[in-house]
């Protein structure tokens, strides 16, 4: 609901917020220069010696203003000559005729009615509400990924989409919700919605007398310069007219001849919130303020932009499903909890693969769960985790409404999440226990997909195929990937002799065919992974993609990736297969979670076999001579040493900082990367006390065994695993 | 625009709502090229003696800033009821307004003035910039103000 409020008002507001957060932007540079310009006042000087100044040059003076952009000005009519006119503190000098610029009108008129009068005030008065609406909503949906309220300053992972907008977002809120505020306060102000206060000047008497000389009235000169607001003079032919003088505590009604303050009105608490709003809102008087506002201002736009392709995204994701069996003739029912739509991505790929395979198959949301979706025989559901365990969107009032039901289908419960996170899949496990307390049967164990793996999903379906009796084949393709060609520029193998050849393979982008120029490979770090489909499976639905972590960048130029040959593997033999000058069609997955963090603490590289790729590329990149400390395990120093000389060269141009290494077939003794760990336990819990960061590549059982060995590595500093992982501090690759 | 006239005929007898003693005037105001926001235009009538009788019209709505007419603010008093119904929208640059009134032909060379007040948002408050007798003999004569009126013609 509240993704719902947020979103697509947004989208629909984002033109209009963005003339007037960009207007304002501009205009909030204005204080700035103001204050640069403007003369400084001293505090010596009283009203009245400044208005005896500006007296002698233009007699007919009816007022004299200190302007909330700091310019002082004085209103004359000398009869031949009358205007406005700014005025040298110091001097009472005239410095040119007072005119506010036509550009920063325009930006005003723009910034506040769209140049549209009363109507447009209104419109940005709405505006203004719906950015109040937008910061707050967005503030609760990121403490909602976040994990609360108090985790709102935490690193946002996801898209670079994601991210710009939430740490734009964020950062710009309390801007955004200040000059919200309070341009509400002056809308309202401006309609008369906020009472006026009502200047009911006090009844005085003048004396009457002939007027004294302006610069000795003991009331103005109780009054310094930088206090003053506003002066007005009397009216010369009216004899009982009075000074009338503003300043920011109150109006003073002073005689013309006596110089006695007549009457004091005190500003009421009213007028100061308004000169106090208005500061606020336009930065006058308030010069750095305005400059921040500006800045949170200018942060409207992106984040209009990102935000219009994340909604765009979001509900691209949404397959359509059919054909959808109406619940009450279904013999197995699909429900999903998904709090973005990926879920959906696969739910879509098993409603399908069951219909093939002569299933009545109905899908719907959790939290649309009726008696009718429990009186099927069979229940499948597949939940997403969201934010510290919690239900996803779509889930919500599923286990208070499923409390509220009868019925006892056979079920198989599967979880989405990310392992990263401490809680991962909590809310499927929270799902398949409610389940289970009521007795459903069990159709096959609760299962966890990690980070949308297809592969994982398709050996759940391998398993849900087993316990219906038929195949069931699930190949999900979350987007169908837009490929680009790649040509196999060289390679080298290692291994052989062991029994576990690897290929580093160098792939570039083909060269214009006409012109001959070298082609452009796409944008990719060292991390990120490629997709490749095993040929004669390019159809869409087809093949599944197989993945491999990237060791290089594009700006090293080529694209490379260490892949081992596996026995009976499509892609690995097809690419091992391979002779130069190939070409294969490959697309990125960006893998922003595999990364090494920013900054100069240590590195701390852990790898094994093939999981080597991302981490020389990390080490190639490190030409700042950040400390990197490399631990790598393979099988044999004379055979599949992958990376052996250019590791060498890195140590000696201080990118890497030293180099384990274990080989678990040596002749001198076996050895294993984890053993390497447990030796060099004092050092590596010296690196974790500096803030050091571990990345991990390789296979599953090699991570698991890394784990073991860390465990007690860290332990005596008071850290864990789990807590390193949501700091984003041990991040791993694993396959 | 075709009225009556609530503010002056609230204040004064001279005036009859009955329309057969009255007659049709025409106001018409046009402002300089001043380049700014909207002005705000006031035009009400004093008596012989120099005292406030009412209000004709007022060009501009919001409240807050009458403080800036203020030779009309301080005769009327401010008061809201002054201007109940005789409101409009401010005055562009180098435009015109025009107002019609059935003013009571007692007010006709009787010594009766018209003012007008102007002001403009960063610019000059022009208190009193034209003051126009309400004389047949005047009818039609355009007269310029002090501040942003370029010309004032009050035609019976």
């Amino acid at each position: 609901m509240l993704r719902r409020l947020h979103g697509l008002p947004g989208i629909v507001l984002a033109l209009a917020l963005t003339v007037t957060a960009l207007t304002g932007a501009v205009l909030s540079v204005q204080p700035a220069l103001d204050r640069l310009v403007a003369p400084a006042i001293s505090a010596e000087v009283s009203v009245a010696d400044l208005a005896a100044l500006v007296a002698a040059r233009h007699p007919g003076v009816s007022a004299i203003r200190l302007r909330a952009d700091g310019s002082l000005t004085a209103a004359f009519d000398d009869g031949d000559t009358r205007g406005v006119e700014r005025i040298d503190p110091a001097t009472g000098a005239g410095l040119g005729p007072y005119a506010v610029s036509e550009t920063t009108r325009f930006l005003t008129n723009l910034h506040r009615s769209f140049l549209a009068g009363d109507a447009g005030r209104v419109a940005a008065a709405i505006g203004a509400l719906a950015m109040l609406g937008l910061s707050v909503s967005g503030l609760a949906l990121l403490a909602r990924r976040l994990g609360g309220a108090g985790a709102l300053l935490r690193p946002i992972r996801g898209t670079p989409a994601q991210r710009w907008h939430g740490e734009l977002g964020r950062l710009a809120a309390v801007g955004l919700l200040l000059s919200s505020l309070t341009g509400l306060w002056m809308s309202a102000g401006t309609f008369g919605l906020i009472p006026e206060a009502q200047g009911t000047s006090p009844a005085v008497i003048a004396s009457g007398g002939a007027p004294a000389p302006v610069g000795t009235l003991a009331g103005l000169k109780a009054v310094t310069l930088q206090d003053l607001r506003a002066l007005s003079f009397p009216d010369p032919a009216d004899p009982t007219d009075v000074f009338t003088l503003v300043t920011a505590d109150g109006e003073r009604v002073i005689d013309a001849a006596t110089g006695a303050t007549l009457a004091l009105t005190p500003a009421t608490a009213l007028e100061r919130v308004n000169d106090l709003i208005s500061m606020l809102h336009t930065g006058r008087g308030a010069w750095v303020l305005g400059l921040l506002l500006g800045l949170a201002s200018a942060a409207v736009p992106v984040l209009g932009v990102t935000g219009l392709i994340l909604w765009l995204r979001r509900r691209t994701a949404r397959p359509r499903i059919t054909p959808n069996v109406p619940a009450r003739m279904a013999d197995t029912v699909i429900l999903v909890g998904s709090e973005g739509n990926s879920s959906w991505g696969f739910a879509g790929t098993l409603h399908a693969a069951l219909t093939a395979a002569g299933h009545k198959v109905h899908t719907a949301a959790m939290n649309d769960v009726t008696a009718t979706h429990l009186a099927a025989p069979r229940l499948l559901i597949l939940a997403a985790t969201y934010g510290e365990g919690a239900a996803p969107q779509s889930a919500k009032h599923f286990l208070p409404r499923l409390a509220r039901l009868q019925g006892r289908p056979a079920v198989a419960v599967l979880g989405f999440g990310d392992r990263s996170f401490p809680h991962f899949c909590r809310f499927a496990r929270e799902v398949a226990d409610a389940l289970d307390a009521r007795g459903c049967p069990q159709l096959l164990p609760m299962k966890r997909v990690d980070r949308r793996s297809a592969q994982e999903f398709a050996q759940w379906g391998h398993d849900l195929g087993d316990v219906l009796g038929h195949d069931l084949v699930l190949t999900h393709v979350a987007e169908p990937p837009k490929t680009a060609p790649l040509v196999l520029a060289g390679r080298e193998l290692y291994g052989e002799a062991v029994g576990a050849p690897v290929a580093i393979l160098r792939f570039q982008a083909p060269s214009d065919p006409r012109t001959g120029a070298p082609g452009r490979l796409p944008a990719f770090e060292a991390g990120d992974l490629v997709g490749i489909v095993p040929p004669g499976q390019e159809k869409p639905g087809d093949g599944m993609p197989r993945f491999y972590s990237l060791a290089s960048s594009t700006h090293d130029g080529v694209l490379e990736i260490c892949v081992r040959l596996r026995e009976g593997g499509l892609c690995s033999t097809f690419l091992h297969a391979l002779a130069p000058g190939a070409t294969i069609h490959a697309f990125i997955r960006e893998n922003p979670t595999f990364r090494p963090a920013k900054g100069r603490a240590p590195l701390i590289l852990i790898g094994a076999g093939a999981g080597i790729g991302p981490l020389a590329g990390f080490v190639r990149a490190n030409a700042a001579g950040r400390p990197v400390h490399l631990y790598w395990g393979g099988r044999s120093a004379a055979s599949d040493f992958l990376y052996e000389h250019e590791l060498a060269q890195h140590l000696a141009e201080r990118r890497l900082t030293t180099l384990r290494t274990a080989f678990s077939r040596d002749p001198n003794g076996s050895a294993y990367v984890q053993d390497r760990i447990a030796a060099d336990a004092p050092r590596l819990r010296e690196l974790m006390k500096q803030g050091a960061q571990i990345l991990v590549c390789g296979g599953r059982d090699m991570a698991e065994a890394v784990t073991r060995a860390l465990e007690p590595v860290v332990r005596p500093l008071g850290l864990d695993l789990p807590t390193l992982k949501s700091s984003g501090r041990y991040v791993e690759d694993v396959y | 625009m075709k009225l009556v006239l609530p503010a002056v005929a609230a204040t004064t007898t001279l005036l009859s709502p009955v329309l057969a003693e009255a007659r049709q005037v025409t106001f018409e105001t046009t402002l300089k090229n001043y380049g700014g926001n909207g002005a705000y235009v006031v035009l009400y009538v004093t008596d012989a003696s120099g005292a406030y009788k009412g209000t004709l019209w007022m060009a501009g709505g919001k409240a807050k800033y009458y403080r800036h007419l203020s030779d009309w603010q301080r005769a009327s008093g401010g008061r809201a009821t002054e201007i109940d119904g005789i409101t409009g929208a401010s005055v562009g640059s180098g435009k015109t307004l025009k107002i019609t009134l059935d003013l009571a032909d007692a007010m006709i060379d009787a010594g009766y003035k018209v003012h007008v007040d102007t002001a403009v948002e960063d610019g000059m408050d022009n208190p009193s910039e034209v003051v126009a007798p309400l004389a047949a003999s005047a009818s039609g004569k355009p007269v310029a103000g002090k501040g942003y009126v370029k010309s004032f013609t009050v035609t019976f």
